[in-house]
């Protein structure tokens, strides 16, 4: 009878088994739970185009192109010597999100600015990299969303966005070849 | 507040909640307190089984679904890449595919319990219905998930399926064109049997939120077929039958477990591995396992039906197939008005007993006659089980009147405890005769 | 009662495998022993695949099977899954030129295969593999253990199965006779000799052997997730006889009183 399963003896033995069996629900729950919720991450076939090799030889200093990489744009930039030193000229305590030029390229390969080329403040695509293309204040990069501004180092210098251009981890193949991701 | 809830959790927030939507309320009258008959037998786990079962199969479709494309020229391979390369994606995908025939098992054996202790008979008449609602809804869905991968099996499946009906009379041709999309099964046949196998276990859902809610105006039948006549002959449903669900839970989800792990191809057909090709026919086409009996019964009408000593065909085999696949499944809902008899349970049905063993006999002929090329002793095995399986319902009728059913027990409770235990609640009147 | 349920759920488990009804004319393949015990076998689940022979495997379908017949849903990458480490993967990529593009210019163009391509196919479509082999186009060989009856044995016994046609069993100009194959006649030619491939560590390549390997390979291709199927399975199946245990404990517990 259900008003009889109270009394008697073996409440402990009885609490621990309601106790394992509860723990155990819960841990069968939650263990077949992971599976489901890491499907919905990036598959195998995803991660393993998680790298892009992009030929530079063809672009001349002053000009930028824009690859695939993970699904959204690398801006990639040859910088004149007169961008470089803008970028290098800028006394660090103006900056929003302090880091020199220096941290934000490969030495021995200044000239190569590699951008992920998305906003920090909402994801939208910053103009610059087209030739014709407004460049901002700072002749960098312009987000035409909320109005942007980065400079030639692709550091955020005027408007909402609240950290630099990201930089994608890169190497150097060759002087012509690199290796994005 | 005047109109408020009366509630009287300890938990203030569940309070508060309830108070105002008596959802807690709800739960404990319907699945704690609920009164359960005291002697189910472990026939009685499938229902929360088949539930378990579709909640298992909608959140892996959900999940698989945003894998899937539905595409001809895309599907086959999207589905290989869950296979291959989605974190999990192989275990998910041969869950819901094994889930399917698991689905099938434990309705099948609901559908027999049902049979065996009279769960058909009043006042569960629409409970009964409701649940053969439910079985052609799980039929549609498991049918065009069927096709999603895009293999042979799934193409050759969906277009000699899509074609029974053809065999209506002077719409027969318009309709398959309606349900294909075109002039073949293709991408539009494709993509709205995604739509609709996406949709449906919805609706099979919403039906069995119905099956529970009639369920729990009539209370549950029992292994002896007698009302429970006071709360000597019941339990309240939480603890007594949440545990054993959960305990026959644990044992159903090793069956299961075992499949989608060790052998997750037993139960498929090796054919829907290799891409769909509509100029190529797999020699031998089969459904799935779950649908050969009702396979068998479509293949078993050889024959023109037409009038006597004449040449005139009323009803051409290919038709006559067809009605009586549909027939087979659509004459459950008569069951409630063929069985006669006031007794429900078959363990006091001396006839009764033998009649329901020749419709399982007859539906193991079909399930194998089903599963075998159309030629003989195949044909013979089929033809035999589909006229004793239509004999049981066509027979029913005879056979519930002219039996004598056995003494009844006075009530559960006395069943259950042997009489010496409740003799004060037991009345004087020993064998109530039904 | 206990008997009739019994038989009812025998009767399901034991109908539900008569989907294996074969064609009258084929011959059930003789059993193989595989090192992991079948892609499709209730108990084998502690059995891993014979890397070393899936290695060999993928010799033979590289220097053999390829010529004609595509694996369209692995890729280099994939090749990790028996051993070969990421540098061996990654010159094996490379020895293919694969199709790329179009670039800039909107021309196509060729590169060396990467990890993450695909194994390159024979015949750029269907039609030019139909065209180059006698209108019958190769089948693709991703899947093939799992896409025919009875699995890997079958897929052996077509390698090992070609004779002589008998006398009374002719067969039509451009197929071969193979006794395994449904209908006897088969459009691919002997595929396999002795010796035809050299084995790196060895191992003597005799017909029986470069099927053994190369189905190896396949089995493992149809079914890349077999071992960590495996043993999830195992662990879970462990688990859920302890959940059992647990529950029918408490489930007793429950009931204790009301019996």
């Amino acid at each position: 009878m259900a008003d009889t399963m109270h009394a008697g003896e073996g409440h402990t033995r009885r609490d621990f088994i309601y106790l394992a069996a509860a723990a155990t629900g819960g841990v069968a729950a939650a263990c077949a739970l992971w599976p489901f919720i890491h499907s919905l991450n990036p598959a195998a076939d995803t991660l393993a185009l998680a790298s892009v090799e992009v030929d530079l030889a063809p672009v001349q200093p002053g000009q930028a192109i824009k690859v695939m990489w993970r699904g959204k744009p690398v801006f990639v930039r040859n910088r004149t010597e007169e961008e470089i030193k803008a970028a290098r000229d800028v006394n660090m305590a103006e900056l929003v999100d302090k880091q020199t030029d220096e941290s934000r390229v490969k030495s021995g390969h200044e000239n190569w600015l590699i951008l992920v080329g998305v906003c920090t403040h909402l994801g939208c695509i910053p103009l610059g990299t087209n030739t014709g293309e407004s460049r901002g204040d700072y002749g960098g990069w312009f987000c035409p969303c909320h109005g942007s501004h980065y400079d030639t180092s692709g550091r955020i210098r005027k408007g909402p966005a609240p950290a630099n251009l990201a930089v994608p981890t890169y190497e150097f193949l060759t002087d012509t070849r690199v290796k994005i991701g | 507040m005047a109109h408020a809830h009366t509630s009287t959790f300890k938990n203030p927030v569940v309070n508060w909640i309830d108070q105002r939507l008596p959802i807690f309320t709800m739960l404990d009258k319907e699945y704690g307190t609920f009164p359960t008959p005291r002697n189910f037998n472990y026939f009685w786990n499938f229902g929360a089984l088949a539930m378990f079962v579709l909640a298992t199969m909608i959140v892996s479709g959900v999940v698989l679904a945003m894998h899937y494309t539905a595409n001809t020229g895309l599907a086959f391979n999207s589905v290989e890449r869950i296979m291959r390369d989605v974190n999990w994606g192989w275990m998910i995908r041969y869950i819901h595919a094994n889930g399917a025939s698991m689905f099938f098992i434990v309705v099948y054996i609901h559908i027999l319990r049902g049979f065996l202790y009279g769960s058909y008979k009043k006042p569960r008449e629409l409970l009964w219905i409701l649940g053969v609602v439910i079985f052609l809804l799980m039929m549609a869905t498991a049918f065009m998930g069927y096709v999603l991968p895009w293999g042979q099996m799934s193409f050759w499946g969906a277009t000699v399926i899509t074609n029974l009906f053809s065999a209506v009379p002077v719409v027969g041709e318009s309709i398959v064109t309606l349900l294909w999309g075109g002039f073949s099964v293709d991408n539009p046949t494709l993509n709205r049997f995604f739509a609709l196998h996406y949709l449906l276990p919805f609706v099979i859902f919403a039906v069995v939120f119905l099956h529970v809610a009639a369920l729990h105006i009539t209370g549950s039948n029992n292994p002896l077929g007698i009302e429970p006549k006071g709360p000597q002959d019941t339990l309240p449903f939480h603890p007594y039958y949440t545990t054993k669900d959960l305990f026959g839970l644990s044992l159903f989800l090793i069956f299961f477990a075992a499949f989608v792990f060790f052998a997750p191809n037993y139960l498929g057909h090796p054919d829907n591995y290799i891409p769909a090709d509509p100029l190529v026919t797999p020699p031998h086409i089969v459904p799935e396992w779950y649908f050969l009996p009702f396979y068998g019964i479509l293949r078993s009408i050889t024959f023109n039906i037409g009038l006597p000593f004449s040449e005139i065909v009323l009803i051409p085999a290919k038709l006559g197939g067809v009605i009586a696949m549909f027939a087979s499944i659509l004459i459950w809902v008569l069951m409630p008005w063929l069985d006669r008899s006031p007794v429900k349970s078959y363990r006091f049905r001396p006839l009764y007993k033998w009649w329901v063993l020749m419709l399982i006999i007859a539906f193991g002929m079909l399930l194998y006659a089903g599963g075998k090329p159309a030629e003989q002793p195949y044909v013979l095995v089929g033809q035999i089980g589909t006229f004793l399986y239509f004999l049981f319902f066509v027979g029913l009728p005879v056979i519930s009147s002219i039996e004598r059913p056995l003494p009844l027990p006075t009530s559960i409770a006395q069943s259950v405890l042997g009489g010496g235990r409740v003799a004060a609640t037991a009345a004087a009147n020993p064998m109530e005769k039904a | 009662m206990r008997r009739l349920r019994s038989l009812i759920v025998a009767g399901l488990l034991g109908l539900a495998g008569t989907n294996g009804a074969l064609a009258a004319e084929s011959v059930v393949p003789p059993h193989q022993e595989w090192a992991h015990g079948g892609v499709n076998s209730f108990l084998s689940m502690f059995k891993t695949f014979d890397y070393a022979a899936a290695q060999r495997g993928f010799q033979v379908y590289k220097e053999v099977c390829s010529a004609c017949h595509s694996m369209d849903l692995v890729a280099y990458r994939n090749l990790t899954g028996i051993g070969f480490t990421e540098e061996q993967v990654k010159a094996i990529a490379a020895q293919y030129e694969i199709q790329d593009g179009p670039n800039d210019q909107g021309e196509m163009f060729t590169r060396p295969g990467l990890p993450a391509d695909h194994f390159k196919k024979p015949f750029p479509n269907k039609q030019a593999a139909a065209a180059a082999n006698g209108g019958k186009a190769p089948p693709d060989l991703s899947l093939m253990v799992k896409a025919r009856e009875h699995f890997e044995d079958y897929v052996y016994a077509i390698l090992t199965g070609y004779e002589e046609a008998p006398a009374d069993h002719p067969i039509p100009d451009g197929t071969h006779y193979n006794k395994y194959f449904p209908g006897h006649a088969i459009a691919m030619p002997a595929p396999l000799f002795e010796d035809g491939v050299t084995y790196a560590d060895g191992t003597k390549a005799t017909i029986a052997q470069q099927a053994h390997d190369v189905v190896t390979f396949l089995a493992w291709a149809a079914e890349p997730h077999l071992v960590d199927r495996r043993s999830t399975g195992v662990k879970v199946i462990l688990f859920l006889v302890v959940f059992a245990g647990i529950m029918y404990a408490a489930k007793r517990r429950v009931w204790a009183d009301v019996h």
